[in-house]
C-alpha cells in the first residue's frame, strides 16, 4: 500500500467517525460543535510551527509566522469562547 | 516514516499527535450532551497542546523565536476573541475564525510550494495536487469569510448582490481555477499557474457569497467550516501528517452535515442558496391576508398568560435583534413562580446560524431542558395554551404547509397556529425577511401587540406583576 493511499483510508475512515459522531450532537450544541471545530481546525499549527522555525528563508519564515498567529488565534479564542457557551449549558435545571 | 528514523523524538512526536486525533474525537463525542460536553473540549484542548509540544522538537526546527512570536501574539489576540464576543455576534465570529483558519492553511500551502519549487527540492504529483487543493479551498475560504462576516457584521450591505450572467461568471472563474490546477499537478512546478490558481480561487470565495443575502447565511458559513475543514485534512495529505487529515475530514464532516440540515430545514437544496440568490428576490404579492390582525391590550395579554396552565414561547431572529433574552427569562420565571409550564419552540433557523438560538436563550438563563425541538413540539401545540411568537415570522408561516404557491411552500415550520390562543409580538405590520405575507397573524386565535419587542415585554412583565 502507497503512501497516498494510506493517507485517503486515514482520511475516509476519519470522516465516516465524524460523521457518526456528529449526528449524534444535538442540535442544542449546534453553534458549540461549529466553533469547537474551530478550535480543533488550529492542529494546522503543527504544519505552520515547522514553516516557521525551519529557517528556509524570509518568505517562509513570514508566511509559516503569520499562519502560528492564525491558528493560534483560532486555539486561544475557539476553546475560550467554546467553554463560555458550554458553562451556560453546563448548569442545566434552573429557571 | 521509516522504522529506522523512529528515534526518541520521532516516537514522541508521533504519540502525541496519535494523542490529539484521540482527544479531537472524544471531545467532539463529548458534544452529544451537555453534561459532557465542557469536559471533552478540556480534553480536545490537552490533546491540542501535546500536538504543538510534539511539534516544537522537530527536527527540522532550528530557531524558535518567530514561532514563539507568532504563538503570543495569536494568544495575544486570541484572547478578546473568545472573552469579549457577545453571543448575539456569534455568527460572524465564527465566519471570522473560519478566515484566520483557512488563511493558516493557505500560506502554510504557499510556504511549502515555494520551498519545494524555488528550493530547488522535487516536488511530485501527488503532493502538487495536495498543495494545489490546499490552496483552492483555502482561498475560496479566506475571501468567502470574509464576504459572510462583513454581511453578517453590517459592514458589507446585507442584501444579495446579482447582475446579469452571475452564474456564468462564477463558474468560468471556478472552473478556470480548477483547469489551472490540473495544469500544476500535469507541471508541478509552473509557479505562474500555482499562483494564478490561488487568485482565481481568492476571486471566487468573494463572488460566491456576493449574492447570498442574510437569511441564507447558516447555511454559508457551515459550508465554509467544510471547506476550511478540506483544506486543513489536504494540508495534512500534502505534509503526510494523519493528524490534520483527520482534524481536516472531522471539520469537514462536521460543516457539511450542518449545510445540509439548514438547508432542509429551509426548504433548500445546496445548489439554490448558492445560485438561486433568495435574498434578493422580489417578494411575492401573495393574495393572503385574508382577514384583520386584531390587536390586544397589555392587560389581556398579562391575563391569558396568568392564566395558562401551559406557555410555549416562540422566539425569531427579532428576539435577539431585540436583546430581550433577559426579559424573556425574567417573564418565564415569574411565570413559573405561579405554577405555570413555560417552554420554548426552537427552530431550527430561528437564528443567524445552527443552534444559535439555543445559545442566546441559555446565556438568558433558561434551562436546556425547557428548549424544545421543531420535529418534538409540533405534535404537542394542540396542548398548548397560549404560545407567544416573539420576532419570528416565516417560521411560523402555516403557508408552508398549506399555500403551495407559497414561496417557503414545503419549508418545515412551527405549528403554533394548532395552539389555543396565540399572541404575536410583532414590530410593525410589515412582512417577514422574505416578504411574504403570514396568515398566522390574521387568524381568529391569534391577537397582536405591537411595537419594539423588548419595550414590549418590559411592559408585559410591569403589568404580570400586578396580577
Amino acid at each position: 500500500m502507497t503512501l497516498a493511499v494510506a493517507e485517503l483510508y486515514v482520511f475516509i475512515l476519519a470522516g465516516f467517525v465524524g460523521y457518526q459522531v456528529i449526528t449524534r450532537v444535538p442540535p442544542l450544541l449546534h453553534t458549540p460543535l461549529m466553533s469547537a471545530t474551530n478550535m480543533i481546525s488550529a492542529i494546522s499549527l503543527v504544519g505552520s510551527i515547522v514553516v516557521a522555525g525551519s529557517d528556509r528563508g524570509t518568505l517562509s519564515t513570514v508566511l509559516g509566522t503569520v499562519a502560528v498567529t492564525c491558528a493560534t488565534i483560532n486555539f486561544v479564542g475557539g476553546y475560550i469562547i467554546t467553554d463560555r457557551m458550554l458553562k451556560m449549558f453546563a448548569g442545566g435545571k434552573k429557571s | 516514516m521509516s522504522p529506522e528514523a523512529l528515534d526518541g523524538r520521532t516516537a514522541f512526536i508521533s504519540i502525541a499527535y496519535l494523542g490529539a486525533s484521540i482527544a479531537f474525537i472524544l471531545g467532539l463525542r463529548g458534544l452529544t450532551r451537555p453534561e459532557t460536553a465542557r469536559g471533552g473540549m478540556q480534553l480536545a484542548a490537552l490533546g491540542m497542546i501535546g500536538a504543538i509540544a510534539g511539534t516544537l522538537v522537530n527536527h527540522d526546527i532550528v530557531s524558535y523565536g518567530w514561532i514563539f512570536v507568532g504563538l503570543a501574539l495569536g494568544t495575544l489576540l486570541g484572547w478578546p476573541l473568545g472573552m469579549r464576543v457577545a453571543m448575539t455576534q456569534m455568527p460572524q465570529r465564527i465566519a471570522i475564525s473560519h478566515l484566520f483558519g483557512a488563511l493558516a492553511a493557505t500560506l502554510v500551502g504557499i510556504a511549502e510550494y515555494t520551498h519545494h519549487v524555488w528550493g530547488g527540492h522535487e516536488l511530485g504529483r501527488f503532493t502538487a495536487l495536495a498543495l494545489g487543493f490546499e490552496v483552492l479551498f483555502g482561498a475560496l475560504t479566506v475571501s468567502g469569510s470574509f464576504m459572510a462576516f462583513g454581511k453578517l457584521h453590517e459592514i458589507l450591505p446585507g442584501r444579495g448582490i446579482t447582475f446579469r450572467g452571475q452564474n456564468a461568471v462564477n463558474l468560468t472563474i471556478f472552473v478556470s481555477a480548477i483547469g489551472l490546477l490540473g495544469y500544476v499537478v500535469f507541471a508541478p512546478t509552473t509557479s505562474w499557474a500555482f499562483f494564478a490558481m490561488a487568485g482565481l480561487a481568492f476571486l471566487a470565495g468573494f463572488m460566491m457569497v456576493l449574492p447570498i443575502g442574510g437569511a441564507d447565511m447558516p447555511v454559508v458559513v457551515s459550508l465554509l467550516n467544510s471547506y476550511a475543514g478540506l483544506a486543513a485534512a489536504a494540508t495534512g495529505f500534502a505534509l503526510g501528517n494523519a493528524v490534520l487529515i483527520i482534524c481536516g475530514a472531522l471539520d469537514g464532516a462536521s460543516g457539511l452535515l450542518l449545510s445540509v440540515l439548514m438547508s432542509k430545514a429551509m426548504n433548500r437544496s445546496f445548489s439554490n442558496v448558492l445560485f438561486g440568490a433568495f435574498g434578493s428576490a422580489k417578494p411575492a404579492l401573495a393574495a393572503g391576508a385574508k382577514g384583520e390582525m386584531k390587536e390586544v391590550t397589555l392587560e389581556d395579554a398579562a391575563l391569558a398568560l396568568r392564566y395558562a396552565k401551559n406557555v410555549v414561547v416562540v422566539p425569531g431572529y427579532g428576539l435577539a435583534v431585540a436583546q430581550a433574552q433577559k426579559i424573556v427569562g425574567e417573564l418565564a420565571a415569574l411565570l413559573e413562580g405561579h405554577g405555570n409550564e413555560v417552554r420554548y419552540a426552537i427552530h431550527p433557523v430561528a437564528g443567524r446560524m445552527p443552534g444559535h438560538m439555543n445559545v442566546l436563550l441559555a446565556e438568558a438563563n433558561i434551562g436546556y431542558e425547557k428548549m424544545i425541538e421543531m420535529e418534538d413540539i409540533n405534535d404537542r401545540f394542540a396542548d398548548v395554551d397560549v404560545a407567544i411568537v416573539i420576532g419570528a415570522n416565516d417560521v411560523v408561516n402555516p403557508a408552508a404547509q398549506r399555500d403551495p404557491s407559497s414561496p417557503i411552500y414545503g419549508m418545515p415550520v412551527l405549528k403554533v397556529e394548532l395552539a389555543r390562543r396565540i399572541i404575536v409580538l410583532k414590530r410593525g405590520k410589515g412582512t417577514g425577511f422574505a416578504g411574504i405575507e403570514n396568515d398566522l397573524f390574521t387568524e381568529e386565535r391569534t391577537s397582536l401587540l405591537f411595537g419594539d419587542a423588548k419595550a414590549t415585554l418590559q411592559r408585559l412583565l410591569t403589568e404580570l406583576k400586578t396580577l
